[in-house]
C-alpha cells in the first residue's frame, strides 16, 4: 500500500515536472504577437472600442436593474401599508 | 454625501477618456494596451468588493449583525459585476496581444474561478432557502481568502499574463492615467455599493413587514 502510494506520488511529481517544463516562462512585460499570419491578425481599434463600450453598458445596465428592483420593493411596500391601513 | 459622490464619479468617468488618450503609447502593443486602463482598475474594484464581502460576512457570521449581511450581499453582487468587466476586457486585449481569446493558465483560470465563487454566493442567497445567508457568508469568506492567491499567481506559476511588477514600475507617462482610472473605479464601486445596500435594506424591511402582517393575522 505504501509502495503504491509512493509510486503514485512520484508519477504525479514527474507529470508535474513535465508540465512545468512545457509551460512558457513568465514574463515581466507585454509581448507583442507579430508572428501571426495576416489572416489571423485583428485590428486593435474595434477591440479597444468593444472593451470600453462593454464596461459602460454593463454599468448602466446594472444601475437600471437596481433602480427597477428598488421601484418594485417600493410598490410592494406601499401596497402592504395600504392593506394594513385598510384593516 | 451620496449625490456629491455620484457627481464626482460621473465627472471622473467623463474625464477618463481624455486621461487615457493622453497617456503614452506602449511601443510593443500599440493602442490596444489602453484596455489596461479599465481592465486593471476593474479587477482592483472587484478585489475591494470581495474584501468588503468577506469582512462583512465574517462580522455577520460571528456577531449576527444584519447590516453586515446587507453589506456582504451587496458587495458580492458588485464583485460579480466588476469581475465580468475584467473577464471580458482581458480576452479582448489578449486576442490582440497574445493571439488567443483565452488560455487556461494560472491567473486567468483562478480569476474565472473567483468569479464562479461569487456567482455561487448569489445563487445560494437566492435559492438556498432558510439559513442561506449564513451559508453564503461562509462562501464569501472563502472567496476573500482566494484573492491573494489570484493576485500572486502570476509570480508563483509560469504564466503568460504579465506579473504584478507591471503596475509599480509604470512610467510617468502612464502612471497618472492609471491611478486616475483606479480612483474612478473605486468611486464607482462605492456609489454602486451604496445604492445596492439601500435596496438590500428595503427588501429586509419589506420582509419584516410581511412577517409582521402574518403574525398579526395569526
Amino acid at each position: 500500500m505504501v509502495k503504491r502510494l509512493f509510486t503514485v506520488c512520484w508519477s504525479m511529481f514527474g507529470l508535474g515536472a513535465m508540465a512545468a517544463a512545457q509551460t512558457p516562462a513568465a514574463q515581466d512585460g507585454f509581448v507583442n504577437v507579430n508572428t501571426l499570419p495576416p489572416a489571423d491578425q485583428v485590428s486593435a481599434g474595434p477591440l479597444l472600442l468593444a472593451a470600453y463600450s462593454f464596461v459602460w453598458v454593463v454599468v448602466l445596465f446594472y444601475v437600471w436593474t437596481v433602480w427597477r428592483r428598488l421601484n418594485k420593493v417600493e410598490t410592494e411596500m406601499k401596497a402592504l401599508e395600504r392593506r394594513s391601513a385598510a384593516r | 454625501m451620496f449625490p456629491p459622490l455620484v457627481i464626482l464619479t460621473a465627472v471622473m468617468f467623463a474625464g477618463a477618456p481624455f486621461m487615457i488618450a493622453g497617456a503614452l503609447n506602449e511601443p510593443t502593443m500599440g493602442v490596444v494596451y489602453k484596455i489596461f486602463y479599465f481592465h486593471v482598475p476593474a479587477w482592483f474594484a472587484m478585489f475591494s468588493a470581495i474584501f468588503t464581502c468577506g469582512i462583512a460576512s465574517a462580522y455577520f457570521l460571528f456577531k449576527n449583525n444584519r447590516e453586515a449581511d446587507h453589506l456582504a450581499a451587496s458587495a458580492a453582487e458588485i464583485a460579480v459585476l466588476f469581475g465580468l468587466m475584467g473577464l471580458v476586457t482581458g480576452p479582448l486585449w489578449g486576442r490582440k496581444a497574445w493571439g488567443v481569446w483565452w488560455e487556461w493558465e494560472a491567473r486567468l483560470t483562478m480569476a474565472f474561478l473567483l468569479e464562479m465563487i461569487f456567482i455561487g454566493y448569489l445563487l445560494v442567497r437566492t435559492y438556498g432557502g432558510p439559513g442561506a445567508d449564513k451559508l453564503a457568508a461562509a462562501l464569501g469568506i472563502f472567496g476573500m481568502v482566494n484573492v491573494p492567491f489570484v493576485y500572486v499567481s502570476v509570480n508563483i506559476w509560469r504564466t503568460r499574463h504579465p506579473k504584478t511588477t507591471v503596475v509599480p514600475t509604470l512610467g510617468p507617462g502612464m502612471r497618472g492615467a492609471f491611478w486616475y482610472c483606479v480612483a474612478a473605479f473605486m468611486l464607482l464601486f462605492l456609489v454602486l455599493l451604496a445604492i445596492r445596500v439601500e435596496l438590500q435594506r428595503r427588501r429586509a424591511r419589506l420582509d419584516d413587514l410581511y412577517l409582521a402582517q402574518e403574525d398579526g393575522a395569526a
